[in-house]
């Protein structure tokens, strides 16, 4: 509708701070119920690392809760923002010199006692929230020392007397294998582990810090050389499973890189079988299991978990040196 | 100094500098040179390629290096980049030249993901396993672990005195001759490395040519 001829337009009057304040809070409120319905219910469900062990799970769900209440925080940063930039800024047609400081700010109680009292609340409750994840799961698959606080049922600190399968990931420059200590110190180059059954990860290097990080199953722990990292997990689906290292750990650090199977019990036996087959000339040269590798002093061998090394002939078969 | 001339100094400063940073970057996108040693045809049909591990490059910026070196027409060229067809069957002969130690996982000590799963040592029967913890040890691997391959070279004698010091090697000098067979996968950039600790005076062979591009590690170019 065009104004009357002569006539004035009637001034919109100045919002209060309090309408300002109710205004910012409706919108932060309906964007933030939104956001989070979204990030939960759309996103949540494909969020890393996925579904493919009971950690990896529990992971997943923690980034689920933890991103959902992320969107108030998120949302009410660039809600502000966004309310400052279109309503409080200064307005072209504003005099250069009616530009100035605006006013000064002054503590509030309230505010402070309510900012404190929430940032507290919420931080406590993630804290709570963790730990009990972790305690529930088993370290939820995180490397956690060589003393780990959150064992399973079966675990024992020897290796070969676990009830758990004990699957030993050795990092060197720059590949992965792998050792089954209740197979004999079985060493493979593929990582085969059976779904449904829980698996020690007891995690090492041999010469500097890697990091063992089965992706998809939410498995990730440093292979620090001397030091025997311990996580846990039960693989809940039969696939692959996408391994990396997940420390810079030098020129090859990019392709090391391989690829394990997640495979039925049956068929897990049937690969032992196999995989001893296949290395059964070369176990006897392979040093006896132990938790950790140390280099001896004449540059590149190591020899288990003894410090200072033997002196003498180093283990494995005198003769012959070359096998056909 | 009037505003053209600050102007011209500034814009040759800046010309310099841009330049030096390109050459910079040439540098190293072309050091080692990166030499694709393509394998050739055989004469049963396979292809071939020829290498040598040799204990010092003798000549560059790290003449002291362990490196490999290709045969590329007859003339040796210090290069890591090998180019090879895809879905072929690869003959590989390497002349290793260093002397050998123990292995930091013996693990390597099976040779493995070639055709039949051995190598032939100077022209003998094909053998499995070389052990790192006799005799001269192992002097260096040839191992793609992306592929699973790996195979490992015994050292020459460590009382051998008639040891090649500065590459390329003759024949003359003691060395071992390893030759094995690998079906090369579909194309691709596949990264090759040595698994022997063979970076002399750096702590537990860690260093140095070892971790060092164009030296004990370089690319297997797979082209369709």
């Amino acid at each position: 509708m065009t104004q009357p001829a002569g006539s004035q337009a009637t001034p919109r009057p100045e919002r209060t701070d309090r309408q300002h304040v109710l205004r910012i809070a409706v919108i932060w409120v309906v964007l933030s119920v939104v956001g989070m319905v979204l990030v939960y219910f759309v996103w949540g469900p494909h969020m890393p690392p996925g579904k493919d062990s009971d950690q990896a799970r529990v992971q997943q769900d923690g980034n689920r809760i933890l991103g959902t209440i992320a969107v108030p925080v998120f949302v009410f940063v660039w809600v502000y923002l966004g309310y400052v930039l279109t309503n409080w800024r200064v307005k072209s047609s504003t005099p250069v010199d009616e530009v100035g400081d605006g006013p000064p700010l002054k503590g509030h109680r309230g505010f402070q006692a309510v900012w404190l009292g929430v940032t507290t609340v919420t931080v406590l409750a993630l804290f709570v929230f963790g730990t009990v994840d972790l305690a529930h799961n088993d370290g939820a698959g995180t490397g956690s020392g060589q003393v780990p606080i959150f064992t399973p049922t079966g675990y024992n600190t020897d290796a070969t007397k676990s009830k758990l399968l004990v699957v030993q990931v050795i990092g060197q420059q720059w590949r992965w294998t792998f050792r089954y200590p209740q197979y004999g110190g079985l060493e493979t180059a593929q990582m085969v582990i059976p779904a449904g059954q829980e698996v020690q990860y007891s995690v090492t290097s041999l010469d500097v810090i890697h990091s063992f990080w089965a992706v998809n199953l939410g498995v990730k722990a440093d292979a620090n050389p001397g030091v025997n990292n311990v996580a846990f997990a039960t693989a809940s689906k039969i696939g692959s499973v996408n391994i990396r290292c997940d420390e810079l750990c030098g020129l090859w650090h990019g392709a090391m890189v391989t690829t394990g199977s997640v495979v039925s019990p049956a068929d897990f036996k049937t690969w032992v079988t196999n995989a001893q087959a296949t290395y059964q000339q070369l176990i006897p040269f392979l040093p006896p299991y132990a938790d950790i590798y140390l280099p001896q002093s004449d540059g590149g061998y190591y020899d288990p978990g003894q410090d200072p090394l033997p002196s003498g002939p180093p283990p494995g078969p005198a003769s012959p040196s070359v096998i056909p | 100094m009037t505003r053209p001339m600050r102007a011209t100094a500034v814009g040759v400063v800046f010309a310099v500098f841009v330049a030096g940073v390109t050459m910079l970057f040439l540098y190293f996108l072309n050091y080692p040179p990166t030499v694709a040693a393509a394998a050739t045809t055989g004469s049963s049909g396979q292809e071939d390629i020829h290498l040598q591990a040799v204990p010092a490059l003798g000549t560059g910026p790290h003449p002291t290096y362990v490196s490999y070196l290709a045969d590329i027409n007859g003339k040796w060229v210090h290069t890591t980049m090998f180019e090879l067809k895809a879905n072929t069957l690869v003959h590989f002969t390497i002349d290793q030249y260093d002397t050998g130690s123990t292995l930091r996982n013996s693990f390597m000590d099976q040779v493995q993901g070639t055709v039949d799963g051995t190598e032939v040592l100077n022209g003998g029967s094909p053998v499995r396993i070389i052990n790192d913890n006799t005799d001269n040890g192992i002097g260096h691997t040839f191992s793609i672990p992306t592929l699973g391959i790996s195979v490992p070279m015994p050292g020459i004698p460590s009382a051998e005195t008639n040891v090649c010091s500065v590459a390329p090697c003759d024949s003359s000098f003691a060395h071992n001759t390893i030759q094995f067979t690998i079906k090369t996968p579909a194309a691709g950039l596949y990264p090759w490395q040595c698994f022997v600790p063979c970076g002399l005076g750096w702590p537990y062979g860690n260093g140095g040519g070892m971790s060092t591009l164009g030296y004990m590690g370089g690319f297997l170019k797979v082209v369709a």
